[in-house]
């Protein structure tokens, strides 16, 4: 009734070629911002800034990095934790090694040399390719893990090697409180969100589905592979150098490269999994999931077990924990394997015909 | 010159138990073309039973003998783990036919979470011993030879020869009989296979059975040599480069991925490692599988990849 | 049809995700809240179990004894599965309730590099008995964090001592080969500062062989200590990897009368699967060890566990890693006594005055006694500098069915730990540009 697009005219390619050709969407969308901005940090409470909201906001960032790479270049990938590990230590350095520089800088140039990295460790992808790739990126999440915790110039001589840093300072802003850290990291996502969403719409991006859709064709028809991965490689660990740069400055404070582990990769590649591969979308869709999901199990079960007169101990919950959040994965994946950005879209085209579908 | 020897030997000797896990990978990727990242859980999901099972059945049954009672354990991991083949046949991959890789590889994943909580619900969290009389004090070989000898671990090296024993019989499984036959056929080409009356889905609860199998081999071994617990698990992340470097459709290529893998982060680790501050054997296996891969990238024994368009 | 019944799943669980935001909670206004992060899932659960049961039974057992002065403990237990971003969220979970946490022990080296981030802001204590930062000793950076106890530092150094008194004098250790075997983390590397610096005061020989998470593959290390036959290996390792190391030796023949553990390298876990493999292995008792003939262990066995109160199985009781739970908790509450002595009996206690009284800590041996503890462990007295409050420390060892005391006591040296603890700590404000407390500003 409300999203009907009868009477919507384009009339000329501009419009046409909008990121959000419909205006219910565009209105929808800058309402979601506004409210994101001006709303939720009036009415939210601490535990939800810093247990839900900030890492929820970082790891969509990461998830959007992981998809440009598994969701759009169909590369698959198992060491993104490597390239998040890499930017948030890359950030480190830059911050204090170099008097005088902009903390945003340092996070942004720790980006860069994530990038760096990713061009470096996705050379492989040329000639390997598939699950033998996927297996392969593993050598980054182990080496990167194994080279945070040896080599000590990268931690500055900490005899821990743990690493931690002051407040950030953005301008004169310092970004202590939860709502600072949460408005900082929803303006970063925004930002890095549109560029996805644009780089994806154009010329990088359309190689970059042409790789993935079939490789040797995209090849027969000029698409050079060695170009077009390498972008994808890079700017994805650009992303996830920002994000991981984000995670240990912003979210923790102080960290350990166990922080960036082979379990934080496998998380990123859940959220693009389960929240749609190669929709901007289902990086944030798939990113609240992961997030929400354990936390919620954790808190819920007792409640339960307690409706039932049960005393549910806290070593059950944690195992029925697990053995939920596995079982909704093979049940979401069964259900739609698409993502939840599939379930979203078909949703929407539901939307349109309603209330009088036929 | 003993102790290059004695290095060679245990990576030799840890290679083989790679393999056994890796053998898992290669099994069911073969049949069904799904990577199974949830064979580290299942690998963990059978110790557990196996710990459990050989304490609790003499509890039951009010007897005191260690063999009957590990022999029993035994019998009776053998069918959970048919049970828990055939419920994930049933209530996972046969709604997942014809998707694609990264989609089963995360479904596989959230198997393995599933079994991880599942397995600590049912056994337990906490450390459990397999007693299968494994020895476990070294002795000295070669003595005459080498001053001081070369030192063996008997029960690595009682764990290859069981690792060899099953790789031997599962290739003869696959090579002589009807089943192992239909099996190789439904790994060949399904609508093939199916056409000429093999029935796919008995095939696939068949193939994860046999895998299941080598996870509780796996196991029991890896159990007694490191109790059953939750780390157990991570021992399927080991394999994954014999599983690569070997190619992930042939199992001499999982044997033969395990010897160089387990030799070469040995060595690396006992020669490279103090230049560099130790730790490096698990990247240095990654990076070795990908140098491999780099001229043969289906593995050493993998199925060319032949591109169509 | 899915799209139906999805949204209908969906929204039954947010009734139910509310119902459990908004769950009831009955508690009397002056009770103290102590959360617990505890693992007992995962690859670090046998040994995390434990320690969480003693931890709450010693809660259950000061409401038993009727609280402190009245005051009743409360607390909520919360999984961390040994992961660091699962911690710092059960901590912002837990922090706010039942009038705010008194104090926090994350049982986690990365939890508490986490958690020393936010503790000066949310203005709560984070105790780290026996573990955590070696140089958050300094009171005067390290505001909120408090090394009860023990610190790696002070452990490494009672090793060292240990050693020298075996071989006859700090002398005689010139040229003795000694090889740190530790979890490749931030846990294990603590010791390393201190060990080199040990070691170039006695001259000798320190080699490091890391092991990865979560240590089930070692056989390259062992291999490596076959080739180089140290006189001494210390292990400093955390869940399977203790047992791993103790079997690995035991295949490679190095004598297990000649490894120490830390002490969290030496408790029931670690050994019990290992059985007779594991005989003459020693290990740091951390003040206690296993304590199964302790008062209190027998008024907890007594008052909760016969009634079938106790938390946890009952053999457990008085075993090492409980009885670190059992200690931790009771260092915690008598700091709530002592914070009560100054800001009114019978009163709740907010996380700043839980500082000041565990700043000012003072527990002697007939306060120990009183309170159960004879024999299980030696005086603790803080100040504001000093958050560690003593560094005792004795040896035990398995000898296949128990863990029996093979050394008298020890106290870390602090002619050698307080400059490095000052090193450490000066750059750590210098990072955080934090200025140190002066004397004047404790007494406020």
């Amino acid at each position: 009734m409300f999203y009907r697009e009868n009477g919507q005219f384009k009339t000329s390619y501009k419009s046409d070629q909008q990121i959000f050709p419909i205006p219910q969407d565009r209105w929808a969308i800058l309402a979601i911002i506004a409210i994101a901005f001006f709303v939720i940090p009036l009415m939210v409470d601490e535990y939800l800034f810093r247990a839900i909201l900030i890492p929820f906001l970082i790891l969509s960032l990461a998830a959007l990095g992981v998809n440009i790479l598994v969701g759009y270049c169909g590369q698959i990938t198992l060491g993104a934790g490597a390239f998040m590990a890499v930017g948030a230590y890359a950030a480190y350095n830059f911050l204090i090694r170099v008097s005088g520089m902009p903390a945003l800088g340092a996070i942004l140039l720790g980006g860069f040399t994530a990038a760096a990295v990713g061009i470096v460790f996705g050379i492989p992808s040329l000639r390997v390719r598939g699950l033998y790739l996927a297996v392969a990126t593993l050598a980054a999440q182990f080496f990167w893990d194994w080279a945070f915790l040896r080599v000590k110039w990268f931690t500055n001589d900490a005899s821990s090697g743990s690493v931690s840093v002051a407040d950030i300072d953005v301008f004169g802003w310092i970004v202590n409180t939860p709502t600072d850290k949460y408005l900082f990291c929803l303006g970063i996502l925004v930002i890095f969100s549109l560029m996805a969403k644009n780089l994806v719409r154009g010329n990088m991006g359309r190689q970059w589905m042409a790789i993935r859709d079939m490789d040797v064709a995209a090849t027969v028809i000029g698409i050079r592979p060695l170009y077009a991965k390498l972008t994808a490689f890079a700017v994805s660990s650009f992303y996830l150098g920002v994000a991981g740069a984000l995670w240990g400055m912003i979210n923790l404070g102080s960290w350990e490269p166990a922080a960036f582990s082979i379990d934080r990769s496998f998380q990123l590649l859940f959220m693009v999994i389960i929240g749609g591969m190669g929709a901007i979308a289902g990086s944030f869709f798939g990113a609240a999931f992961i997030v929400i999901l354990p936390i919620f199990l954790n808190q819920i079960l007792p409640v339960i077990g307690g409706l039932f007169g049960l005393e549910v101990s806290i070593a059950l919950v944690s195992h029925v924990e697990i053995m939920i959040f596995g079982a909704l994965i093979v049940f979401f994946l069964i259900v739609e394997p698409h993502g939840i950005a599939r379930l979203w879209s078909t949703g929407r085209e539901k939307l349109r015909l309603w209330p009088f579908p036929h | 010159m003993a102790f290059f020897l004695e290095t060679l030997l245990g990576g030799l000797m840890s290679g083989m138990l790679y393999s056994l896990v890796a053998l898992g990978f290669v099994l069911i990727y073969k049949a069904s073309g799904v990577f199974n990242f949830a064979q580290g859980a299942m690998v963990l999901f059978a110790a557990l039973s196996m710990a459990r099972f050989s304490e609790w059945i003499p509890e039951w049954l009010g007897m005191d003998n260690l063999f009957m009672a590990n022999v029993l354990a035994f019998a009776v991991s053998v069918v959970v783990m048919f049970v828990v083949a055939w419920l994930i046949e049933r209530l996972v991959l046969r709604h997942l036919v014809n998707q694609e890789g990264a989609t089963l590889l995360m479904a596989t994943l959230g198997i393995a979470y599933f079994l991880d909580g599942v397995g600590q619900t049912i056994f337990g969290s906490d450390i459990y011993k397999i007693d299968v009389g494994m020895p476990k004090e070294p002795v000295m070989m070669l003595e005459s030879v080498f001053e001081g000898g070369i030192l063996i671990n008997k029960e690595d090296f009682v764990a290859a020869f069981i690792s060899a024993l099953l790789v031997v019989a599962l290739s003869i499984f696959f090579q002589k009989t009807s089943t192992g036959r239909a099996l190789r056929a439904v790994a060949d080409d399904h609508q093939a296979a199916q056409s000429i009356g093999i029935p796919l889905n008995r095939s696939w609860v068949i193939v994860w059975c046999v895998a299941g199998i080598t996870a509780l081999v796996a196991g029991v071994i890896w159990g007694s040599k490191l109790g059953a617990q939750f780390s157990l698990s991570t021992v399927a992340l080991r394999a994954l480069p014999v599983v690569i470097l070997g190619g992930l459709t042939s199992v001499p290529g999982a044997i033969i991925g395990g010897l160089i893998i387990g030799v070469g982060e040995k060595l690396s680790e006992v020669y490279l490692g103090p230049y560099v501050g130790g730790g490096i054997e698990i990247w240095f296996a990654y990076m070795l599988a990908l140098v491999f891969l780099l001229f043969r990238p289906q593995g050493l024994f993998g199925e060319k990849i032949i591109d169509r368009v | 049809m899915k799209l139906r019944k999805l949204a209908v799943a969906a929204s039954i669980a947010a009734i139910g995700f509310s119902a459990a935001l908004t769950a009831p909670a009955a508690y009397a206004a002056e009770d103290q809240f102590f959360p617990v992060l505890a693992y007992r899932t995962g690859a670090y659960a046998p040994n995390g179990a434990p320690w969480a049961n003693g931890f709450v039974d010693y809660m259950k057992l000061t409401n038993a004894r009727g609280g402190v002065n009245g005051v009743k403990m409360i607390w909520e237990e919360c999984e961390t599965a040994y992961a660091t971003d699962r911690g710092v969220e059960c901590y912002e979970r837990l922090k706010g309730k039942h009038g705010g946490a008194t104090a926090v022990q994350p049982l986690s080296t990365g939890i508490t590099f986490a958690l020393t981030e936010k503790a000066p802001v949310d203005k709560i204590p984070v105790i780290t008995a026996g573990y955590g930062r070696s140089e958050s000793q300094n009171g005067a950076v390290f505001g909120w964090n408090f090394p009860l106890v023990g610190t790696y530092w002070s452990g490494a150094d009672v090793l060292v001592q240990h050693i020298a008194k075996k071989e006859g004098g700090f002398d005689k250790l010139k040229g003795k080969k000694i090889t740190l075997v530790y979890h490749d983390s931030p846990y294990g590397k603590e010791p390393i500062a201190l060990l080199q610096e040990r070691a170039k005061m006695h001259g000798f020989n320190l080699s490091l062989l890391p092991v990865a998470h979560p240590g089930v593959e070692q056989k390259a290390t062992w291999l490596q200590i076959r080739q180089n036959k140290p006189d001494y290996v210390f292990l400093w390792g955390w869940g399977v990897m203790n047992s791993t190391a103790i079997k690995e030796a035991q295949a490679t023949g190095y004598p297990r009368e000649k490894m120490y553990g830390v002490w969290w390298s030496g408790a029931e876990p670690d050994v019990k699967d290992v059985g007779d493999g594991a005989k003459g292995y020693n290990a740091l008792a951390m003040q206690h060890g296993a304590e199964p003939n302790a008062k209190v262990v027998k008024e907890v066995l007594e008052k909760l566990h016969a009634k079938g109160q106790g938390t946890g199985p009952k053999e457990e009781v008085g075993q090492v890693l409980y009885m670190r739970g059992l200690i931790s908790a009771m260092v915690q509450t008598e700091a709530v006594r002592v914070a009560q002595g100054r800001y009114g009996k019978g009163k709740h206690i907010t996380g700043e005055q839980m500082r000041w009284g565990l700043e000012n800590l003072n527990l002697d041996q007939k306060a120990l006694d009183g309170l159960g503890f004879a024999g299980v462990m030696r005086p603790v007295h803080t100040t504001c500098i000093d958050h560690m409050g003593s560094g005792f420390a004795r040896v035990h060892t398995w000898d296949g069915k128990k863990w029996n005391f093979s050394s008298d006591w020890y106290e870390a040296d602090q002619k050698v730990l307080r400059p490095m603890v000052m090193l450490a700590s000066g750059k750590y404000a210098e990072e955080k540009k934090i200025t140190p407390r002066t004397p004047e500003d404790c007494k406020k």
